[in-house]
């Protein structure tokens, strides 16, 4: 705009020096170019510029004051440290697109979105897209609001399908990268959330992160749209998404009947922003290390009730790379008790100002709360005669058995001549 | 299997059932559950060939087998319709079954997803799910891609959704 303006100076000038016949006509057009102008300035939207460090001062300017109170307020202990995370949201739709938004309005540091689907006009009824974007990738909408809403947010948009080999090994060496924060363990992710409306695509996300030993949560709004949930997933140590589907848990019904948006499920924008809500919820928890996290959260909107509830992994998991990290799990419990039983140690040093009561009548103490020791028992100590624990504990690791070496005498390429040649037309 | 026909049933019994668990991922294991997929392909097209049912091709459309195309007919009132076939192999097979996809008829029914995928959510899935790693393309063929036809074929063609070629190179002629 600024040049326009200048020209338009340049073009003053020029008419001072102009013959007087032809100054009438000049000075309209003048006119027509300044009305254009002043629309163009009335439309443009003020941009909000990006802010180098999140302030608590409490002015109308600051994008992040109402944040930074949740420290003042005593429920977060660093809230700046949410500019440190990397977030993967898979699936944009009702409630991926609902959840990057709230995310980008808490200012986390990168947000990785993974879609393949273009919005439509049938995406209207649910919240975040808008009519004008009906075309575009949901990735590139999702992009061009979420830019606009806070700049300060880094935006990485995939348009693939992670159930295909290729899109999948993008998506492995997407969330592998560690440019953002080199310094970090692990991936180069802090959070996957699954946002997917199928079966296949969540069990591509749980393979992928079985096999990197990273934290996701899913989510999931049922076909009829008055229930939905969301789950943690820890390898190893909490179920993976193939040792039991959770619908299957919460409903009886079976995850793969399910049926998909294209075929006409039902949607309500209500439903979905409760539930981008609640996993949102739990993923900032999560990050910032406030309440409890929970590790299944259901909700049913017809009786608005709230199941929560723990599973542990399936030690006959059909997905090796859960085995693995049960494995691994199971193998550092020694360490991991060691630690919790250090902290326990020196949380109890911060009250030596002696015993908390003085007196003990009834001889009540504290008793180590560590991980239930139920399963140790061997077979059946405590059950009634007759009755044997069908499955082995799975304290110790017990590598399974030797697969059956494979035979590899037929050739391959033999066979595909041979389909091509039931193939070819006959005659 | 309740609610199939025993023509389909008995079929089925005669496709070899496939034993390795193995994906596009897993290297020597896919080899391996390639060559069971061909066995089992080329058993279940020569049995079509030898009862007169013949009503598919397929082939591996990379050297990796991640990718099938191929054409699939219907004979409906003694008429011919053809259609292209293809699906990938996704990342999770066979823990989760390939997606058959018709893209000529995409659009023309709503018992499909987006890009042509033939809805195989209610009949066919849990069969899937229950069988891993026994059943294989073959078997998702004869059990998900022969009954939609069977089911949706006559519909688009007495709704007029779709013309038999025939019918299409008249009617431009005229």
């Amino acid at each position: 705009m600024e040049a326009e303006l200048k020209e338009l100076l340049n073009d003053l000038e020029s008419l001072k020096r102009s013959p007087p016949d032809l100054l009438n006509s000049s000075i309209d057009k003048l006119k027509m170019r300044v009305e254009h102008l002043s629309n163009l300035a009335k439309s443009s939207p003020a941009r909000r510029s990006k802010v180098k460090d999140m302030s608590a001062e409490v002015i109308d300017s600051n994008p992040y004051s109402r944040l930074m109170a949740l420290q003042r307020m005593g429920i977060v202990h660093n809230y700046e440290r949410i500019r440190e995370f990397s977030v993967a949201i898979v699936g944009i739709g009702g409630v991926g697109s609902v959840a990057a938004e709230m995310l980008t309005r808490c200012g986390v540091g990168r947000l990785l979105l993974y879609d393949y689907d273009t919005v439509e006009l049938a995406n209207m009824n649910r919240l975040f897209f808008r009519p004008e974007q009906v075309g575009m990738t949901k990735t590139d909408a999702a992009v061009q609001t979420l830019s606009d809403i806070n700049p300060d947010v880094v935006l990485e948009s995939y348009t693939l399908n992670i159930t295909t080999v290729q899109g999948f090994e993008t998506f492995m060496s997407s969330l592998k990268n560690k440019k953002f924060r080199p310094e970090k363990e692990g991936s180069g992710v802090d959070l996957v959330l699954s946002c997917v409306d199928n079966y296949e695509a969540r069990m591509a996300v749980n393979q992928a992160c079985n096999e990197l030993n990273q934290t996701w949560m899913e989510s999931g709004v049922s076909e009829d749209a008055v229930s939905g949930h969301i789950q943690l997933l820890i390898p190893g140590e909490t179920a993976c998404f193939a040792c039991v589907p959770p619908l299957v848990v919460a409903s009886g019904i079976d995850e793969r009947t399910l049926k998909r948006e294209g075929v006409c499920a039902a949607s309500l924008p209500t439903t979905m922003g409760v539930v981008a809500g609640l996993l949102v919820q739990n993923t900032l928890k999560y990050l910032l290390q406030f309440g409890q996290v929970s590790r299944y959260l259901g909700y049913n909107a017809l009786k608005d009730y709230f199941p929560t509830m723990e599973m542990k992994p399936n030690p006959q998991c059909s997905n090796a790379a859960c085995v693995d990290r049960q494995k691994e799990y199971i193998i550092a419990r020694p360490a991991r008790e060691a630690a919790a039983k250090a902290e326990m140690v020196a949380e109890a040093l911060l009250f030596t100002g002696g015993p908390l009561h003085a007196d003990n009548e009834w001889s009540i103490s504290v008793v180590d709360d560590g991980e239930p020791d139920g399963l140790d028992f061997p077979s059946s100590v405590g059950l009634p005669e007759g009755v044997v624990h069908e499955l082995p504990s799975a304290d110790v690791f017990r590598p399974p058995p030797a697969p059956e070496a494979v035979c590899l005498a037929d050739d391959l390429e033999d066979l595909r001549r041979q389909l091509d040649a039931l193939n070819a037309p006959q005659g | 299997m309740e609610g199939w026909d025993t023509t389909t049933k008995s079929t089925l019994t005669q496709i070899p059932l496939l034993t390795t668990k193995a994906g596009p991922r897993d290297g020597v294991g896919w080899t391996q559950r390639l060559k069971e997929e061909y066995k089992a392909l080329i058993a279940y097209t020569s049995m079509n060939k030898a009862k007169d049912n013949d009503w598919f091709r397929i082939s591996a459309a990379n050297p990796e087998g991640t990718r099938w195309t191929g054409k699939c007919w219907y004979v409906h009132n003694l008429l011919k319709y053809e259609f292209d076939l293809q699906f990938d192999i996704p990342v999770t097979y066979p823990a989760t079954a390939p997606e058959i996809e018709l893209p000529q008829l995409d659009g023309k029914t709503h018992k499909m997803y987006r890009g042509g995928k033939i809805c195989l959510t209610v009949h066919f899935k849990p069969l899937w799910a229950k069988n891993c790693p026994r059943f294989g393309i073959a078997h998702a063929l004869c059990l998900g891609l022969a009954p939609w036809l069977a089911a949706e074929i006559p519909i688009l063609v007495d709704s007029g959704m779709i013309q038999h070629k025939d019918d299409v190179a008249s009617s431009s002629d005229s």
